[in-house]
Formats: structure tokens, sequence, C-alpha cells
């Protein structure tokens, strides 16, 4: 497998270590073996897409890098050092931004309150944490009409924007995107689409996306393919093969 | 007539008052952890005896003395919250997400506070700082040594017979040199009394009626906590943490508030207010190891009327068992009732403290079959995990 890695600056890590390496994760839920021996490498700046079938462990692999779930086995290095014994908060905090499936907006606090949630996972916090910066409503213009809107009665489609918005709050390094686009219309897939697209060019983060859509697969530079909880194709998106896509996407 | 009405009213309202401040603390921690706290009462307590400590260190201030009661809500506060604190991080964070547990733990540490505040003399209080010292002391030093890990076991097993066998001989000899000097207990198992400073004493008459100045001052105080409350869960950077918390546990997490933090605060925060219901406790009459048990129940009441979630709801809730729990109670409905025998017969069998209390359940029963979650229950997507 060839790696190349771009140059973005990293804090802590070795400047040569992708972001993420994961290997040989197996994870368990209760009894049943959920994820057997993934292998995974986010490089600098770079876009990784997880493709599967539903129900393959695509949300189990993303949980257990956040620290929601426990592994077995296996390791899980971010920028350069061993994550695993670090809570949630903690893996937050060193620069991951976590999009989870199904939003996860915070219900009852108003749209602003779930947007300055974002500065949490800020290394350091900055001074005025009461305001919204510019940029934010630059990707996402919808949600400087509804800042005292409660998060619970937003759209899917504005939830979703939230959630993304959200975590760019925290300038993460990496950023983490369980199917952003699952049940939500067309034309809002598009803007979300527009806005990663824009962060990625703007920010140069690495990205790891969990994503059906093709049209959206293909913005990204590398993919792994995930069968019953095993990684079974992975290479550049440039060659993804009509068959690799009738197998590993619900189109 | 009209006086024993207004009396009823206005005592079921600091009643009402004090569930309310111990309720608070109770629904908070209740919305965030799903912890039912079994020692809230026993924090009241301790906030109540804090207020008999506070007053007895003012007594020789002379004038200066009558303004104990401001320390005493201030020390009240800090002491519950310290042992809610200790609670919370020795015993309830090893329990989260087993209820039964918890409330079988918590329910121990009560029973162990009541016989504290019996018990406690110079040579207990010793012992325990001695032993937390000799322990916690050498754990500190311990840990800081690399292969911390690997001795952890072994430490533990030399530090915590060797703390506890110094303490127990300083203990031994300390009651031997200096005899009831330092073993007779502090507060022993009778009742205390607090009275109220001279500037509370009397009441505002209205008629041929008193309003009590303590009862007023119970009313602003609860006032004022909920305000501060409000304003410390609304407008402040932790109170959105502990609401993101309350309503998405993962999730927060995952966005980088440390839950364990929140956790820890929070629940030392609703000690704290307990402690000052306790410290309110201590005006209205004599307190005793039980005091907390008294409360408890109808606090409990308080939280599953009120409905998690919504502060009107703890109010509105305190308020209403606070009024039906005294006036029936007092037997003010008998009273009023006077003319109808049956209807009076029916509420003087009632105008008992503890009939009143199986009133109040039976209404709460009935209530409940009705209302299942609570008077102003969360609209929209619930929490889940
Ligand atoms: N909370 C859970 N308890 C038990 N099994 C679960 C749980 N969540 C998911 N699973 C199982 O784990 C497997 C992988 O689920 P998931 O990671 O959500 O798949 P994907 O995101 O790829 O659609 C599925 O077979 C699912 O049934
Ligand atoms: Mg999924």
């Amino acid at each position: 497998m060839t790696q190349t890695y771009s140059t973005v600056a990293s804090g802590s890590g070795v400047a040569a270590s992708p972001m993420l390496q994961v290997t040989g994760l197996n994870v368990y839920y209760g009894e049943s073996h959920i994820l057997r021996n993934v292998d995974l490498t986010v490089p600098r700046g770079e876009m990784v897409c997880l493709i599967g079938r539903n129900g393959v462990g695509k949300t189990t692999m993303l949980k257990t890098l956040m620290g929601l779930l426990k592994p077995r086995s296996g390791n899980i290095i971010f920028d350069g050092q061993p994550i695993l014994g670090k809570t949630p908060d903690r893996r937050a905090k060193l620069g991951i931004g976590y999009v989870p499936q199904g939003r996860e907006v915070i219900p009852r606090l108003t749209v602003k309150e779930n947007l300055l949630l974002g500065y949490e996972a800020r290394a350091t916090r900055p001074q005025n944490t009461t305001e919204i910066p510019e940029e934010i409503y630059e990707l996402f213009p919808v949600l400087k009409t509804m800042l005292t809107r409660m998060g619970g009665d937003l759209s899917g489609g504005q939830q979703q924007q939230l959630a993304i918005a959200r975590a760019i709050m925290g300038q993460p390094q990496l950023l983490v995107l369980d199917e952003p686009t699952e049940g939500i219309q067309p034309s809002i897939i598009l803007d979300i689409e527009a806005a990663v697209k824009r962060i990625v060019a703007t920010t140069g983060i690495s990205v790891l996306l969990v994503e059906q859509h093709l049209h959206f697969v293909r913005q990204a530079d590398r993919y792994y393919a995930m069968q019953k909880g095993g990684i079974v194709a992975s290479g550049s998106t440039r060659e993804l093969s009509n068959e690799v896509i009738q197998k590993f996407l619900a189109v | 007539m009209l006086p024993s009405i207004l009396d009823g009213i206005f005592n079921g309202l600091s009643i009402g008052s004090i569930l309310l401040m111990a309720a608070l603390g109770l629904a908070i921690v209740f919305g965030l952890m799903g912890v039912i706290n079994m020692a809230h009462g026993e924090l009241m307590m301790l906030g109540a005896y804090t207020t008999y400590v506070v007053q007895n260190l003012f007594k020789p201030l002379g004038i200066f003395s009558q303004t104990y009661i401001f320390f005493a809500l201030i020390m009240a506060f800090i002491v519950a919250a310290l042992a809610g604190l200790i609670l919370e991080r020795g015993v309830i964070r090893y329990l989260y997400g087993r209820p039964l547990e918890t409330l079988l733990a918590t329910w121990g540490v009560s029973l162990m506070l009541q016989q504290f505040v019996r018990s406690v003399n110079w040579v207990l209080i010793a012992g325990l700082a001695i032993f937390c010292l000799l322990y916690f002391g050498g754990m500190w030093f311990v840990k800081k040594r690399p292969d911390f890990d690997v001795i952890r076991q072994k430490a533990i097993a030399l530090l915590l017979p060797l703390s506890a066998a110094v303490a127990v001989a300083v203990g031994v000899f300390l009651s031997q040199t200096f005899k009831s000097a330092v073993t007779q207990p502090w507060f022993g198992a009778q009742n205390v009394d607090v009275t109220a400073p001279k500037w509370l004493q009397g009441g505002l008459p209205i008629g041929n009626y008193q309003l009590p100045y303590t009862r007023m001052f119970i009313m602003v105080l609860t006032a004022l906590c909920v305000a501060g409350i409000y304003f410390f869960l609304n407008k402040t950077a932790w109170g959105l943490r502990i609401r993101s918390v309350t309503q998405n546990r993962n999730m927060s997490a995952c966005l980088g508030i440390p839950t364990n933090k929140v956790d820890a605060l929070t629940f030392a925060l609703g000690s704290g207010l307990a402690g000052i219901a306790g410290c309110a406790v201590s005006l209205l009459g004599s307190v005793g190891p039980n005091t907390g048990q008294n409360y408890i129940v109808n606090t409990f009441m308080v939280v599953v009327v009120g409905g998690v979630g919504k502060l009107v709801g703890t109010i509105a809730g305190a308020m209403v068992i606070g009024l039906i729990d005294y006036i029936l109670g007092a037997g003010i409905l008998a009273l009023l009732f006077a003319q109808i025998p049956p209807v009076a017969e029916f509420f003087t069998f009632f105008a008992t403290t503890s009939m009143a209390k199986v009133m109040v359940f039976l209404l709460i029963v009935i209530f409940l079959q009705y209302k299942p979650a609570g008077l102003f229950p969360q609209k929209g997507r619930t929490v889940d995990a």
C-alpha cells in the first residue's frame, strides 16, 4: 500500500506518522464478533471513505475510534500516539471531530448552544466562547437564521449541517463523518458535500467518511470496503470499479 | 378560622420551600446521572448540624452572633457539598448504570451518616484523620512510582491494615489519656436545638395573625436558590455542559465535555442545596440524626410528581405536596368541614403526620395513573444513550 503524506502541521505527533492508524481491531457486542482484524489508515490531509452495506460494522468502527466501545484487541494510533486508554472527551480534545450517524444534535438546546458546545473540543479555549465565528455561517448559511431554535426542532438536513458545523467549531485534525447524507433530501446533500469539500480545501484536515452515496464517495482519495466486519478491499477511489460499487454500495 | 387557614397555607408553603430546595438537587442529579441518592436526607441533616455548630461558635461574639445564620448557610452548603463530592467520587461513580446497587449503596451511606453524627467525638475524628492521612498520603506517594500498576495490590494490602492499626492505636491512646474529654460524643443521639437569630423571631402581624419571620426567611432563601440554580444552568458554561450531558451523555463526551467532572460538580451542587435546606430545617425545630428521613420521602415524591428536567415541575410539585401534607396533617380541613360531620370525621382520621403521609401517597398514586411522566413531561425526543 503506497501512501502519500501531505504536509499539514501537527501539534504533538510525529510528522511522518499518518493521522490515524488502526491495526488488528477486534470488537464485540457481548459475545457477537462485530469487527474482525480491521486495519485502516488515514494519511494526513487525505479523505478516506469506508464503504459497505448496512450492518457490516462501519458505525461500530467509528464508535470504537471515539471511545464509545472498547475493543478486545488491536490498536488505534492517532497523530502518533495510542489513544485506546483515553476517554471520549480526551480523544475529542486531541483533535477528532465526530459527526455520528443520526446526527445526535442535543435536542433541548438551541442551535447556538449546540454550536458553542463545539468549543469544548479545542485544546485551548478561545477568550470569547459566546460568539460563533463567521466562517461557520459561510459554510452553512442556513444556521445563521435559526440560532434560537431548539436543535431537536430542525429538519434532518439542517440537523446534519448543525452537527458538522459543531464538529468544525472544535478545529479538529481529523473529521469523522458517519453517513452524513443518510435520509436527507438531494438538494441538501449537495450543500453538505460542497461544505465538506470546502472544509478540506481551506483547513487541510483529514477526513474519515462513511458513505453510501457514490457521488460523495468519489470525492475521497482512498476507500476501504468492509464486509462482515472485515476490510475486504481498499485502494484509490479513482480505481473504484463498477464491480466493487455493485458489491459494497447500496445503490 | 381565618388565622388557622392562613397559618396552614403559610406553613405548608414554607415546608414546600424546604422540600423544593432539597428536591432541586435530587432532581438535577437524577436527570443527569439517573442516580437516586438515598443519602440526600442525611446531607440535609449534615447541613442542619453544621448550622448548630456554627451557631455555637458564634455564641461568644455578642451582638455579632446574630449574623451567624449567613455563615451557617455558607458552611452548610460547603460541608454538604464536600460530603456529596466524597460520596460521588468514592462510591457512586463506580455504580453508574446500576440503579439498584446505587440505591442500596447510598442507603447504606445514609445509615452510616446517621450513626456518625450520633457517635462523633474527638477520638473518632482523630482516628479518621490519621487513617486518611496515612492511607491516601501513602497511596499518593506510591502512585508517583513508575511501577505503580505492578505494585498497586501489594501497596494496598500493606497500607490499609497499617494505617488502620495506627489510627486505632492513636484512638485508644487518646481515649485512655484524656478520658471523657475526648470520648464524649459531640451531639449524641438526642436532638439539638438551633435558635433563630433575634431578628428572625416574632412575626409580621396581619390582623390577629402573625406571619413568622423565620418562615418568610425560608421562602426568600428558596427563591434565591431557585433563581441561582436557574442562572447557573442557563447562563454559565458549566450549566450548558450539565444540560448537554443530561440530554445525551455519549455525544457530549464525544464533543469533548469532561463528563466525570460534570457529574462530580453536579452532585456536589445538589448536595450543597440539600445542606442549605438542612439549615432552613434547623430554623423550624430541633434537629436530630433522623431529621433527614422525615423529609426524604416527600422529597422523592416531589421529584416523581414534578417530573425530571423542568424547574417549574419541581417548584409546583414541592409547593403542592408541602401544602397538602401540612394542611392534612394539621387537621385544617377537618376544621373547615366542621358543619358536615362525616367529611370532618374523614379528615380528622387523616389529621396525624403519618396518616397525612398515607393520604399524600394515595393521591400521588392516583395522580401517576393519569400523568405517569409527572406534571410537566418533556416534549419531543426523549433522552437516550
Ligand atoms: N447496541 C448493539 N448491540 C448489539 N449489536 C449491535 C448493536 N449495535 C449494532 N449492532 C450490530 O453490529 C453490527 C454492525 O452494526 P453497525 O456498525 O451499526 O453497522 P453499519 O454502521 O455498518 O450499518 C450489526 O450486525 C448490528 O446488528
Ligand atoms: Mg451505520
